[in-house]
């Protein structure tokens, strides 16, 4: 878990090191760290896979999931679904926007989303302090809040990388048509996040609705 | 001297190999003393698989001596060797060798197991995944040592069996709890030992739980093994084959005293375990302390 | 000329962060980004932890002369056993077979000047040594005591802070581990130089790149073991406390489905290694390159799915003790074809008996036997019996010790004259070997009979019938320890007045022996052309007895 942060960090950091060498390869470097990312994000979904793995089998040996008295709230959730589901577009506009070097559209898209994810998070803040169990309450509200709030760091860690790419594309020319990794790497965090959330969300809210029928 | 010697030589040596993998393979005593049904079942497995492999062991080894000493350098000789870069078929002959013997063994390995009893407790695999008993969990960790034990939830998921249509119900039922760093066996009428206690060439089935930790519920001479999980029941069901007295042994770390987790499965004739039976049932006494052997220093 | 220098593209200007030819001693201490750097650092950091985790168990061998528990206390045994497991695993095998060799000479292997993202790559390494503190400073807390394994309910009631401290560790580490992987995964793919074709990739290249996919898929997911370990150590959650709802078995399965591929993790690049020492002192061409290669991938791929072997005895349902019995033995058959691949390499050779020869031979004798134990153990049938005696540490420890220890040993002395520039002490090279594998059968063989026969592992106090047996293991594992006694003289006398190596002292034929001993900076002055396969020695034309010319020769 505490790859989280910094290895994200890391590779939207430049590097120099190599821009330097000769011989080949300088050229490919933008496109390596896309690609590094999109192999971090590989081990990362195992990572959420492992908990949705303890989440179902916990869940099929448990009498009633989730138990009596601790319900899940629908309303308040599904409005945040649709935000973060929504902000993929979105953020992905901001990226075709860079890339016709309209760095003001850039800005507005990007921008959009920063607003849905932080409202997202607020969301998610209201329903925890609204729901009237907490962490330890019983061993759906452990799954509930370690899920959740794993997903709710890296929704976290994708704002910051917008954010800092909102602020580095104050820098003169340092985003544009030619030059548009961070954006990329972003954008396909985001994307990342959001599919996570989708699948979360069938887990725990949808499945609970099901079994609440039944 | 080319042609007949070497054929010669390899036939010999063929010979020999499968000799001696034999003679490891079948009279070494690598195992303690068979004391159940399931024993002979898994030595003749392990036998099987030693045999094999001792020819194996004898062929690679061979091998790797005889080029380390044949294909060294000769001095002042600094050209390389031939360059061979690999043989299709022989490459084909020895991933499929493998790959059959392998397969052979898993098969075999299937048939051990059912003849063990393996796949009686949980049933096929449909069956395993229907266990509707909500939470035996906090049911269990209530029972503390003594009474209730008995009522422990009748279907243990997990263990080796017997399958009841095919060997008939239990003629003894114990029930086993594992705690730091102590086994205790309840038996029928109400009977509280720290050790254990069946008959000879009866069908006994022990219902395994653990009241703190996994421990690991073991006897050597039963080559039978099963962990005492806390919140999930396990069995096994075996026939002890030979009056005699065995080491009950933890074998999943359990703490700092888990070496010393241990104490006895007594086979008794049949005649003797009544006399036992009724000793312990007129004492009535409670916990056989002397069974619990807790190790302080 | 084995690898035609040709100009590939000017050296551009000297790039200003970079100091000049050598870096200093105290470079080394430093977040230098040099994959070299970081090589060395991984190894030595790597070697220390080995000599720490080696004299713990010497304390467990002497513990176990006698019966009784009569050495150390308890707790302190079972903290050392614990450590001892994993330390040789987390901060010896791994970093010293993946973050030092692997960083090392995957770029000088492939024709680059460094790793995809070197940065990331200092990161990953500075991971470890706080790690590291944390395991050391867990001892002030009494030491996690609930073995490498840290099941629950055990690790959730022993000495708690010492297994959080524990935890953090391991999650340190791992996340060192996903780091690493990612970057040879994207150096690999991307970062070769032009003229090298995949057919053409030394085999440790290819094992590395299956060691990394391997840790990327499965690390993961002890993350999450871990993590939720620590939120009931903690945070007051009860994922693995039963008598809240929680589940002991998702533990073992959240951990094994690491803790196997781990397995694989710490001896597939060691398998590389085999298949690039063998050949250059048999001088012989490595035996069916393409098989090596794709059982490298194959054994990635399966040793995903046999996870449950270790669970055989625990909440299993038998058709997955039957399904993961048959997914085991297959694991067999790739790493047969590996060993047989290195056997038939030997056949014909002019096999040169230097202290890496010796190592990796020694390897091969000693992992067929812990192979075909490894078959015995995966059946379920036998498993049952053999689960948990000291049948299983006979096992692991002729496949990580006879297997791993052994590989790790004949690739420094393979690659030290690269690394430092100067030979090694050949003699005291060979004393070691000796000491080693006497002293590993000593201490390894007479354990499968002891599990056979009814000892427990991770026991302080055992049967008096086990006696005689267990002394025979403890003075093997004096030996053992004795013998890194030769190796560290060796390693600090070759490398300070070692007899200077030149670039390809060993005529070997892959890459990094194309450049200076140790090499430059940058690594080469410009990068070489492949012009034929790494393993193609008695093809190439030459007459005398020195057919390779060294253009690096001079230098250094």
């Amino acid at each position: 878990m505490q790859g989280a942060t910094e290895p994200t960090e890391m590779l939207l950091a430049p590097l120099e090191a190599e821009s330097a060498t000769d011989g080949h390869g300088e050229a490919a470097h933008e496109d390596l760290r896309v690609l590094g990312l999109l192999v971090f994000l590989v081990s990362e979904s195992l990572m959420f896979g492992g908990l949705f793995a303890t989440y179902l089998i916990l869940r099929s040996e448990a009498g009633r999931w989730p138990p009596e008295g601790t319900e899940v709230e629908l309303l308040l959730p599904t409005i945040n679904t649709l935000i973060l589901v929504s902000s993929s577009w979105v953020i992905n506009k901001g990226n075709q926007a860079i890339k016709r070097d309209d760095l003001g559209g850039f800005r507005l898209w990007f921008g959009l989303t920063a607003l849905m994810g932080a409202i997202f998070l607020a969301g998610q803040v209201y329903e925890y302090r609204t729901l009237g169990y907490g962490l330890t309450t019983n061993i759906f509200a452990n799954c509930f809040y370690l899920m959740t709030g794993f997903h709710g760091l890296h929704v976290f860690i994708g704002l910051l990388l917008i954010l800092g790419v909102l602020w580095r594309s104050g820098r003169p020319g340092h985003y544009g048509a030619a030059h548009h990794t961070g954006p990329e790497m972003a954008e396909i965090y985001w994307h990342f996040v959001d599919v996570i959330w989708v699948v979360l969300f069938s887990l725990i809210y949808l499945l609970s609705l099901l079994n609440g029928a039944s | 001297m080319q042609q007949v010697p070497v054929s010669l030589l390899t036939l010999v040596a063929g010979v020999l190999v499968t000799l001696v993998s034999l003679w490891v393979g079948q009279a070494t005593p690598l195992f303690p003393e068979q004391a159940s049904e399931q024993a002979p079942l898994v030595d003749n497995f392990f036998r099987l698989m030693l045999t094999i492999g001792t020819a194996l062991f004898i062929m690679v080894e061979g091998a790797i001596v005889i080029f380390m000493v044949k294909f060294r350098q000769k001095p002042g000789d600094e050209t390389d060797g031939e360059p061979l870069e690999g043989n299709l078929s022989l490459e084909a002959f020895w991933t499929l060798v493998p790959a059959i013997i392998v397969i052979i063994l898993g098969v075999y390995s299937v048939q051990v197991y059912t003849e063990m009893g393996g796949f009686a407790p949980g049933g096929l695999p449909e069956m395993a995944h229907h266990h509707t008993h909500p939470a035996p969990t906090v049911e269990m960790v209530a029972h503390q040592e003594g009474a209730g034990m008995s009522a422990m939830p009748p279907q243990a998921k997990y263990g080796i069996g017997a399958n009841p249509s095919e060997r008939g119900p239990a003629d003894l039922t114990v029930s086993v709890s594992g705690m730091q760093y102590a086994w205790i066996f309840n038996y029928p009428d109400g009977i509280i030992s720290g050790e254990l206690h069946v008959p000879v060439g009866k069908r006994v089935q022990l219902n395994i739980s653990a009241l703190d930790v996994i421990h690991s519920f073991w006897v050597p001479q039963f080559r039978l093994k099963q962990d005492a999980i806390p919140g999930q029941p396990t069995e096994l069901f075996f026939v002890a084959t030979r009056v005699g007295d065995y080491p009950v042994v933890c074998a999943e770390l359990c703490g700092a005293y888990h070496g010393g987790m241990r104490t006895r499965a007594v086979v008794h004739t049949e005649e003797d375990f009544e006399r036992w039976v009724s000793e312990n049932r007129i004492a009535q006494a409670p916990p056989d302390s002397e069974g619990l052997a807790i190790h302080l220093h | 000329m084995a690898q035609t220098q040709v100009p590939v593209a000017p050296h551009g200007g000297s790039p200003a962060p970079h100091p000049p030819q050598a870096w200093k001693w105290y470079d080394y201490f430093t977040f230098n980004i040099d994959h070299k750097v970081i090589g060395i650092q991984y190894l030595v950091f790597s070697f220390f932890a080995y000599l720490v985790g080696g004299l713990m168990a010497v304390a467990l061998r002497t513990e176990l002369l006698t019966p009784d528990p009569d050495f150390i206390d308890p707790t302190l045994y079972n903290a050392f056993l614990t450590n001892h497991g994993t330390i040789m695993i987390f901060f010896w095998v791994v970093p010293a077979a993946i973050g030092g060799f692997g960083n090392y000479l995957v770029p000088l292997m492939i024709g680059a000047r460094d790793m995809a993202f070197p940065r990331l790559n200092a990161l990953a390494f500075w991971l470890n040594p706080p790690a590291a503190a944390l395991l050391v400073a867990s001892f002030f807390y009494g030491g996690a005591q609930s073995g490498w394994t840290a099941y629950p309910p055990l690790s959730l009631i022993t000495a708690k802070t010492a297994q959080s401290m524990w935890v953090l560790a391991i999650v340190l580490v791992g996340t060192s581990s996903i780091l690493g992987a990612l970057n040879f995964i994207v150096t690999l793919l991307k970062m070769r130089v032009p003229s090298q074709r995949w057919d053409q990739l030394p085999l440790f290249c290819w094992a590395m790149f299956a060691t990394s996919a391997l840790a990327l898929v499965s690390t993961p997911v002890l993350a999450v073991g871990l993590g939720l370990l620590l939120f009931d150590l903690n945070f007051g959650t009860s994922f693995f406390k039963p008598d809240a709802g929680g589940n002991v078995i998702i533990y073992q399965h959240l951990f094994w489905f690491y803790s196997h591929p781990a397995v694989y993790l710490m001896i597939l690049p060691i398998f590389g290694i085999m298949s690039e020492v063998i050949p250059v002192h048999a001088r012989k061409p490595i035996f069916g390159y393409k098989a090596i290669a794709y059982s490298s991938l194959a054994i990635c791929l399966v040793g995903l799915f046999v996870w449950v072997h270790h669970m055989f005895t625990s909440g299993t349902p038998p058709w997955m003790r039957m399904f993961f019995t048959v997914s085991t033995l297959i694991v067999a058959v790739p790493t047969g074809v590996k060993i047989f691949g290195w056997v038939a390499t030997l056949w014909g050779g002019k096999i040169r008996y230097t202290s890496a020869m010796l190592f990796a031979v020694g390897l091969l004798a000693m992992f067929v036997l812990g192979g075909i134990s490894g078959v015995t153990l995966g059946t379920a049938p036998v498993d049952i019996h053999v689960h948990d005696t000291y049948y299983v540490v006979a096992h692991f420890h002729y496949v990580l010790f006879g297997g791993s220890v052994f590989g790790l040993f004949a690739g420094i002395y393979h690659w030290f004259p690269k690394i430092t520039g100067r030979m090694v002490n050949e003699p005291l090279g060979k004393l070691h070997f000796v000491m080693t594998f006497i002293g590993a059968n000593l201490t390894f063989l007479p354990m499968h009979e002891l599990g056979l026969q009814g000892m427990p592992r991770r026991v302080a106090l055992y049967d008096p019938q086990f006696v005689d047996l267990n002394r025979l293991c403890t003075y093997g594992a004096y030996l053992l320890a004795l013998s890194t006694v030769p190796f560290m003289i060796n390693m600090v006398w070759s490398w300070i007045a070692g007899p200077k190596a030149s670039g390809n002292p060993w005529n070997a034929l892959t890459l990094e022996w194309t450049t200076a001993s140790p090499p430059l900076i940058e690594n080469w002055e410009v990068l070489p052309v492949v012009t034929h396969g790494p393993y193609d020695y008695g093809m190439l034309d030459y007459t005398n007895g020195r057919p390779y010319t060294e253009p690096a020769e001079q230098e250094a």
